[in-house]
């Protein structure tokens, strides 16, 4: 058990990464905060992905092949993963943009960040 | 034609691309955006008419490896039967939307781009083949979509957008978890190859995992019930042009989505074998079936009463995914299908019928609807269609998805999934009949009158101008609608003839659709003896 929790280390790092991040999307009141609980969330599956590629490959180094290098002879992680996650970043930042575009508006029109006001402010209209 | 496997990366950056001109176009020219969004969007019905020829007239899949990447680690978009119904539907219901919008907006170039980037995501998840690559494209038609509804008037639209936005990312999130699941068992993301690897893999337990997490991912983004509290308000603050879009086409492709991963990925037979998918699968959507009819007959505004019929119908359409599991039933398949294509077009319908009614009448609530059979008989008696198709009214094409899953849960002896089909339809029949009522039963001064200028308020004061100028018209003429909505569209009324004309179109099709039902079916075999062998 031990011996599991310090070869997955990253795994369990990973469930605890995507666990605070579901906590403040729940919890927090503040949007802007639910919105960095929203990234964290997010962050942790890349993360997840990351250490995948390393876990089968005992020693493996990134996968950047030296062009002299001999076939077979460098060890190297698993390539695909880390392609998931560069467009998997992008997305990321596409929907925190569209996200914190969306609470500029709502601060323009509300004068507030915090879920509890916003739902007085939005009862008394 | 050996080159029409080109048309599927076509299908997908042709409005991808062009989504970039209206803005850039935008900042030299005025009106550029609508050439723009129009002939994208009538090349991309073209180009789905001639590859849809292709693959059902072939009878076999088109695919394409994208850069000439084999698909072990390559992406590769596949056409097949199921997959062009899809792609159909959105680039016809894309058009019918777009020249709505030409006269009843929204406008602007903005819109235009997001527009047309919903119609590039949607095509990318009707045709990938890859389940990484879906991601990407469920987030890219989330994001139009985010945007879309928050074009809306006031400030309640951009609230309805983040709460759509935190729900839908943490969906898209599960499901990508559930992708990191998979592939870390088996080691490849395209579908096929995945069919293959499944079933022997050493870690089942991960794969069962991932597919739990793929459940949950996409009850969000289908909206079912009790996860489907971000699509009432969405719906309701998105412009009554960019409803009917979304309503139509989001949440099913979505909803295809899920099925593609249950019958060409998971495969049913592998997922019979796996403990509790095919109950979990059959619990979520009969409970949603339940649960949105139940919500929808007691909401006083028509949009939102449609926007939770959605949540019912994409119930029926799930709990026919749970009869395919449990019963290895290609009777419901062709029944979800069907559905999925049905139920677009009779919400597209009906959502446009809505604005129109919204601009011309300016009724929002049931109650507002009194009288309306009288003073614009044509769009009554089309959303009078639209709605018997929905609830299920032979010949509508409602009658004949619905048939097909109750069929296929009567011949897998589930029979409290019959039953809650059967319940269903009834109860659609409860909230269809308050507006039928309303619309046809109902005289228009004792509950209209005074709603009025609660509705000019929301509406924005144009409507109710031009529904009191219509209205001498109307008593003058007496019987002559057509001629009046001409000459309304001459004397600036917010409707014209062709809005109307695509409300009659959707009905129409809603019939023609019915009768058509065993061609649809036909259509499909090739891809059923293909899944259920």
């Amino acid at each position: 058990m031990i011996e599991l929790l310090m070869d997955r280390y990253t795994y369990v790092l990973m469930f605890v990464l995507l666990g605070l991040g579901i906590y403040m999307v729940i919890a927090s009141e503040n949007l802007v905060k639910k919105l960095i609980g929203v990234s964290l969330f997010q962050t942790a599956i890349f993360l997840f992905f990351i250490s995948m590629a390393y876990i089968d490959v005992e020693g493996a180094s990134a996968p950047i092949v030296p062009h002299h290098g001999e076939p077979g002879e460098v060890m190297v992680a698993s390539p695909l993963p880390q392609v998931i996650v560069l467009t998997a970043i992008v997305v990321g930042i596409a929907l925190t943009a569209v996200g914190l575009a969306l609470i500029i508006r709502i601060y323009a029109e509300y004068g507030t960040l915090r879920e509890d006001t916003l739902r007085e402010v939005r009862a008394d209209e | 034609m050996s080159n029409v496997d080109l048309l599927l990366p076509l299908l997908i950056a042709t409005p991808i691309l062009a989504a970039t001109l209206p803005i850039a176009l935008g900042l030299r020219f005025d009106r550029t955006g609508w050439p723009v969004a129009g002939l994208t969007t009538l090349g991309l019905f073209a180009g789905a008419a001639v590859l849809a020829s292709e693959v059902y007239a072939g009878n076999e899949a088109v695919t394409h490896e994208l850069g000439g990447y084999p698909r072990e680690y390559g992406i590769e978009l596949v056409a097949d039967e199921f997959s062009m119904l899809i792609v159909l539907l959105v680039t016809a219901v894309a058009t019918g939307v777009l020249a709505y919008t030409r006269r009843g907006g929204p406008r602007g170039n903005t819109f235009y781009t997001a527009y047309l980037l919903l119609v590039g995501g949607l095509l990318g998840i009707s045709l990938t083949g890859d389940v990484f690559n879906l991601f990407v494209f469920l987030e890219i038609t989330s994001l139009a979509t985010y945007a879309l509804v928050a074009s809306g008037d006031g400030p309640e639209s951009a609230v309805a957008a983040l709460k759509y936005l935190i729900l839908g990312t943490v969906a898209a999130s599960m499901y990508l978890i559930g992708v990191a699941f998979v592939f870390m068992a088996t080691g490849t993301l395209n579908m096929v190859e995945l069919a293959e690897a499944i079933p022997g893999a050493e870690a089942q337990t991960l794969i069962h995992a991932g597919f739990a997490f793929m459940v949950v991912g996409f009850a969000v983004k289908v909206a079912q019930w009790p996860l489907h509290t971000w699509q009432p308000s969405a719906y309701r603050q998105a412009p009554d042009g960019v409803t009917p879009l979304i309503a139509a086409l989001v949440s099913t492709a979505s909803a295809y989505a899920f099925g593609r991963l249950i019958v060409t990925v998971f495969e049913v037979e592998y997922l019979a074998t796996m403990p509790n998918a095919a109950a979990v699968v059959l619990m979520i959507g009969c409970v949603s079936v339940l649960a949105g009819t139940v919500l929808a007959v007691i909401q006083t505004e028509v949009k939102r009463m449609l926007a939770y019929s959605s949540v019912s119908q994409f119930g029926l359409v799930v709990a026919a995914y749970g009869v395919v599991i449990a019963g290895n039933s290609e009777t419901a398949f062709v029944g979800a299908a069907i559905h999925l294509v049905g139920h677009g077009l009779l919400k597209a319908g009906l959502f446009l019928g809505a604005a129109l009614v919204a601009a011309s009448y300016g009724a929002r609530t049931v109650d507002e609807y009194a009288g309306l059979a009288t003073e614009r008989p044509v769009i009554a008696g089309s959303i009078a269609v639209l709605l018997f198709a929905l609830v299920g009214v032979p010949p509508g094409i409602g009658f004949v998805s619905k048939w097909y899953i109750a069929l296929g849960a009567v011949e897998s002896q589930l029979w409290p999934v019959a039953a809650v089909i059967f319940l269903s339809t009834m109860l659609t029949l409860a909230y269809a009949a308050r507006l039928l009522e309303k619309m046809y039963f109902t005289p228009p001064a004792a509950v209209d009158r005074p709603h009025a200028p609660g509705a000019v308020a929301t509406d924005g004061g144009d409507a109710d101008r031009d529904d009191s100028a219509a209205d001498p018209d109307l008593d003058g003429n007496g019987t002559a609608t057509a001629a009046d909505a001409i000459r309304g569209g001459e004397t600036r009324d917010p409707v014209s003839t062709g809005m109307v004309a695509i409300v009659v179109v959707a009905a129409l099709a809603a019939v023609a659709l019915g009768f058509a039902g065993g061609t649809l079916a036909d259509l499909l075999s090739p891809f059923l003896t293909e899944v259920f062998n």
